[in-house]
């Protein structure tokens, strides 16, 4: 079987090779696939990554451990049949050093195979899963998990007074996550939670609401995939929920800073619980947020772009490293443990997990100089994927 | 309840309003028209960028994004539409279907894959209590609005000499041809107050269904279901069904939300094996 | 001089036979193989489309029945075979018949819907059950694994041979001759009495169920046979990616697999291929230049097909097509 495999392997690298005009060529380049939704419904993700890691190069040079970092980006259309077919051909055909981006879970888990056997490291930017990085010992994370984000929110919500709360969440691997860990420990904390799950594919939130206008509660638990956010928040307010002196809270997806804009006044005085904010006051993210708005006309940078700019970070810094060595062991022994100053704060990669560490901050939705931002308030530091720091 | 009530009713209108126009094209031509919803969607982006460019009052969008969107059916009517009408169904099918695809990717390019939010003045905002029953003032204007609609445009079908001529096309084309009603014209003049009023839908749908460039994909099983089960040679068949598909989709959801999405489809199976021509389908001989 | 019955026998029989330009076909569909090392899984995804596509003709070219669901069966297959896999029979091949087998019952099942009834029924129903299956595999996540898809699915190697790799060499050739022997009884079966029965019934179900072929029969069968052929192109892509997503359900694939058809004419085989090499090959060229808006164009490529190319296209196609059994009729006589 090995005998084979490494027979297969020495044919293709030969025809590779040759295909490459000249092996030096390929010593010297360290190629990143980069597999991004950039059509669809979560064409917005791909863009504020692919922005990010531009903006990225840009800054810092294309050159690390002496290798040339050369970006091939993709679009999965946010498909995952797609996404795997791609993987599978940069890593066959391109022999991308890195496999990056990822915007959906269903995504990220299709490739982790494909990583597994090639011992290509795959970088995740945006997924939030709590469980991907099981799916191989190639993953490294550098976005958020969900639980991560909507745990603290229990917590916060204790302390505040609020005993009954209403969940409303999107149908999905991320949705149920978030509800299932906020319900967990707000119930054990005391609450008392109600639920109710959304279709993803569904146009008008009035039935879900009105059940949750009708149950009364302290506060509404939201989590929906960014960008029908706004459509929410509206028809939140427009149901007389806000007056009616219900909070909304939830994971800081809902609202985006990318589309903050746009859901205008009706998310003032939302608090949510989320490890990036457009607004957090370091002079790392001042700067970075001033340079990608520059570069991208204006386009505020949220989350996803972060989690981008982030990946890359980890990349070049586990090239440099091991001296520019792609062995894809060696670049994920780099990756694990390692540490250094986000925009969003200080942030970690666990060594044992492969997943981040990173403050989780408590912020109200405000304007401020005439526009929405998300104010932090509370840093809850370094906050581990809960799922699987329980697992232990 | 009442209130759930009422909600899917208002829902159940801006179906009408989107589908109406597709039975009518359906019925006359007997052409299978699955881009219908690539005009709604025209008609919520032009409100959408009077809106938000120039400003324009949400009221008076609506009358523009109804001329704008039947002048644009007036026109694809003319190069695209006429050489189909005699092509078999699965052509129809295709041809409409790339017309989608066009302008899904066209709307993404001009105008981003994002939700579009529009803000509605302020006497639309909010709800008030009548009888401890809550009314959305928005969802109460949607229906006041569809309603007249719905009104004057079954008028205009059973009362008015188009009209008739119209129904005198629908139930046999080559007769009615025969007797000197000029059908092509009359087609086109219905395809164009079709696609306008899916406009208006379009438009007044932005608040309740949301509008991005999936819109035409997104809704288009609830168009065909609205004209399956209305059936295509009435205006109250498609009317009654798109009321009775907005409440059961929306109180569905309320009542069992973990079913929610099935409602539709399992409500529009079950009606096509009962009743295959439609539910409301006047017999014919 | 020959009788009106000889002559008929004649051309049937004539149909039957393997013309050169087949041949050709099936021989360059092995060659690829090694012309191109580099695209084997961009080859497998066009058998595999091509197998979808097959199965589509059957129904749609032969029998003259419109679906916009055809997917409803292709994600069966895909689930049947995933999950069987997942449970630990993970042979090929048994997971393959199992995929033909629960998507053909319910094939079976849904024919009642589709015998009677319209065009424009035909399409809301078969639109309707694919998005209801979408819809329960999506709710039914401790089944399917829901948006998340099916994990975990370990295929043994084909006949105990050949392990699935990661260039796509086994998934190539294993989907190849599945395509191969389905195609051949697809082919024998159009050729039959029964295939000519279907075809009588499209043209016209009044007068074929006069001349005694029983119209509701036939179209069941025909769909059910078709249907464990959707199922079996989801077995293939459930194996061959070792991975199944809501994605197989979806409308688009419902939607692209009768694009494929209608590229590549309806009717006699080869169009679902022909169709998925051109569909696939446009996609990946375009999406190359334009990722971003690679559906604007193929929309285009739709309108314009309709409006005008068909004749083209498939004007040159037939023309080939009569010249060479011309020919290799004229030397008989």
């Amino acid at each position: 079987m090995t005998l084979r495999r490494h027979f297969l392997k020495g044919v293709l690298g030969l025809s590779v090779a040759a295909a490459m005009g000249s092996a030096a060529y390929a010593q010297d380049v360290a190629k990143i696939g980069l597999i991004l939704p950039m059509t669809g419904p979560f064409a917005s993700t791909g863009k504020q990554i692919d922005a990010a890691v531009k903006l990225f190069l840009a800054q810092n040079g294309n050159t690390f451990g002496g290798k040339k970092i050369e970006i091939i980006l993709k679009d999965d259309t946010g498909n995952a049949d797609t996404t795997r077919r791609l993987a599978q051909e940069l890593v066959v055909n391109d022999r991308v050093a890195f496999l990056a981006g990822f915007g959906l879970t269903p995504l990220a888990l299709a490739a982790a195979q494909v990583a597994t056997q090639a011992k290509v490291p795959e970088i995740v930017m945006a997924a939030a899963t709590a469980t991907i990085t099981e799916a191989s010992p190639y993953i490294v994370r550098t976005s958020f998990t969900l639980p991560q984000a909507s745990e603290p929110m229990a917590d916060w919500a204790l302390k505040n007074n609020i005993k009954k709360v209403f969940t409303v969440v999107t149908d999905y691997g991320p949705g149920i996550d978030a509800e299932n860990s906020f319900a967990n420990k707000f119930k054990a904390g005391g609450g008392t939670v109600e639920s109710v799950r959304v279709p993803l594919r569904n146009p008008d939130f009035a039935p879900f609401l009105q059940r949750a206008a009708e149950a009364k509660p302290d506060a509404l638990f939201v989590f929906v995939p960014s960008g029908i956010g706004a459509q929410f928040m509206k028809q939140f307010v427009e149901r007389g929920l806000d007056k009616a002196g219900v909070k909304l809270i939830g994971p800081g997806d809902v609202v985006d800073d990318d589309i903050l804009a746009g859901i205008g006044d009706v998310a003032i005085g939302a608090i949510t619980t989320h490890h990036y904010s457009a607004a957090h006051d370091s002079a790392a993210n001042k700067a970075f947020v001033a340079a990608f708005k520059a570069a991208n006309g204006g386009m505020r940078p949220n989350f996803m772009g972060v989690g981008g700019y982030d990946g890359m970070r980890v990349i070049t810094e586990a090239l440099k490293k091991t001296n520019g060595n792609t062995d894809g062991d060696a670049l994920i022994a780099a990756m694990k443990g390692m540490s250094f100053e986000s925009p969003r704060g200080p942030i970690q990669i666990d060594a044992d997990t492969r997943d981040i560490v990173q403050n989780i901050y408590v912020r109200k939705t405000e304007k401020k100089d005439g526009e929405l931002y998300n104010i932090e308030f509370t840093i809850i530091p370094m906050v581990k994927d809960p799922v699987k720091a329980a697992k232990k | 309840m009442l209130t759930i009530l009422f909600d899917g009713i208002a829902y159940g209108m801006v179906l009408f309003v989107l589908a109406c126009g597709l039975s009518v094209t359906m019925g006359l031509m007997n052409f299978v028209n699955l881009a219908h919803g690539a005009f709604a969607m025209l008609g919520g982006y032009i409100t959408v960028i009077l809106m938000q460019r120039l400003g324009v009052p949400f009221l008076l969008t609506l009358p523009l994004a109804f001329i704008g969107v039947a002048l644009v059916g007036v026109v694809l009517e003319r190069v695209l539409y006429r050489p189909m009408y005699g092509k078999n169904h699965l052509d129809q099918v295709m041809f409409t279907i790339g017309i989608v695809f066009m302008a899904v990717a066209g709307a993404d390019y001009l105008m981003g894959s994002s939700q579009q939010i529009i803000k509605l003045p302020a006497w639309l905002q909010g709800r008030f209590n009548i009888g401890g029953v809550g009314i959305g003032k928005y969802r109460l204007f949607v229906l006041v609005v569809c309603g007249i609609l719905a009104f004057s445009l079954q008028w205009g079908f059973t009362k008015t000499r188009f009209g008739s001529r119209l129904r005198a096309s629908v139930d046999d084309a080559r007769v009615a041809r025969g007797l000197g009603i000029p059908v092509n014209r009359l087609f086109a003049l219905t395809f164009a107050l079709g696609s306008g009023l899916a406009g208006l839908g379009g438009a007044l749908g932005i608040e309740l269904m949301g509008l991005d460039p999936s819109f035409p994909l997104k809704f288009m099983i609830y168009f065909l279901v609205v004209v399956t089960v209305g059936g295509t040679s009435t205006i109250t068949g498609p009317f009654f069904a798109a009321m009775l598909l907005g409440v059961a989709d929306v109180a569905g959801k309320y009542f069992v939300p973990e079913i929610g999405a099935f409602i539709i489809y399992v409500l529009m199976v079950i009606l096509l094996i009962v009743r295959p021509d439609g539910l409301f389908a006047r017999g014919r001989a | 001089m020959s009788t009106l019955e000889d002559r008929v026998r004649a051309s049937l029989l004539a149909s039957r036979r393997w013309h050169g330009a087949e041949i050709a076909f099936w021989l360059l569909a092995l060659a690829v193989f090694w012309l191109f090392p580099r695209n084997l899984l961009l080859l497998n995804e066009i058998a595999i489309l091509a197998l979808f596509a097959l199965s589509l003709d059957l129904i749609l070219g032969f029998a003259g029945i419109v679906s916009l669901g055809h997917a409803a069966f292709l994600g069966l297959g895909a689930y049947a075979a995933g999950l069987l896999a997942k449970h630990g029979i993970g042979d090929p091949l048994v997971g393959l018949a199992f995929a033909m087998i629960v998507s053909g019952l319910a094939g079976l099942l849904a024919s009642p819907l589709i015998v009677k009834g319209n065009d424009l029924t035909r399409l809301m129903v078969t639109l309707g059950v694919a998005l209801i299956l979408h819809e329960i595999a999506n709710s039914w996540g401790s089944l399917t694994g829901g948006a998340d898809g099916l994990q975990g699915i370990a295929i043994n190697p084909v006949l105990g041979l050949f392990s699935f790799d990661l260039f796509g060499k086994t998934a190539y050739l294993y989907s190849l001759s599945v395509l191969f022997v389905l195609f051949l009884v697809a082919r024998r079966m159009m050729n039959s009495p029964f295939g000519l029965s279907l075809r009588a019934i499209r043209d016209n179900s009044l007068r074929a169920a006069a001349s005694g072929v029983p119209p509701s029969q036939r179209l069941a069968l025909i769909y059910t046979i078709a249907a464990s052929y959707a199922g079996a192109a989801g077995a293939l892509i459930a194996q061959t990616s070792q991975f199944v997503s809501l994605d197989v359900l979806d409308f688009h694939r419902s939607a692209d697999v009768m694009l494929v058809l209608i590229i590549g004419g309806p009717g006699y085989l080869y169009g679902g291929m022909i169709g998925a090499i051109v569909f696939k090959f446009l996609q990946d060229t375009i999406s190359a230049f334009t990722p971003q808006y690679w559906m604007f164009w193929i929309g285009l490529f739709l309108v314009l097909f309709v409006l005008r190319g068909r004749t083209l296209i498939h004007g040159g196609v037939k023309l080939i097509m009569s010249r060479l059994p011309a020919r290799v009729r004229g030397k008989r006589s």
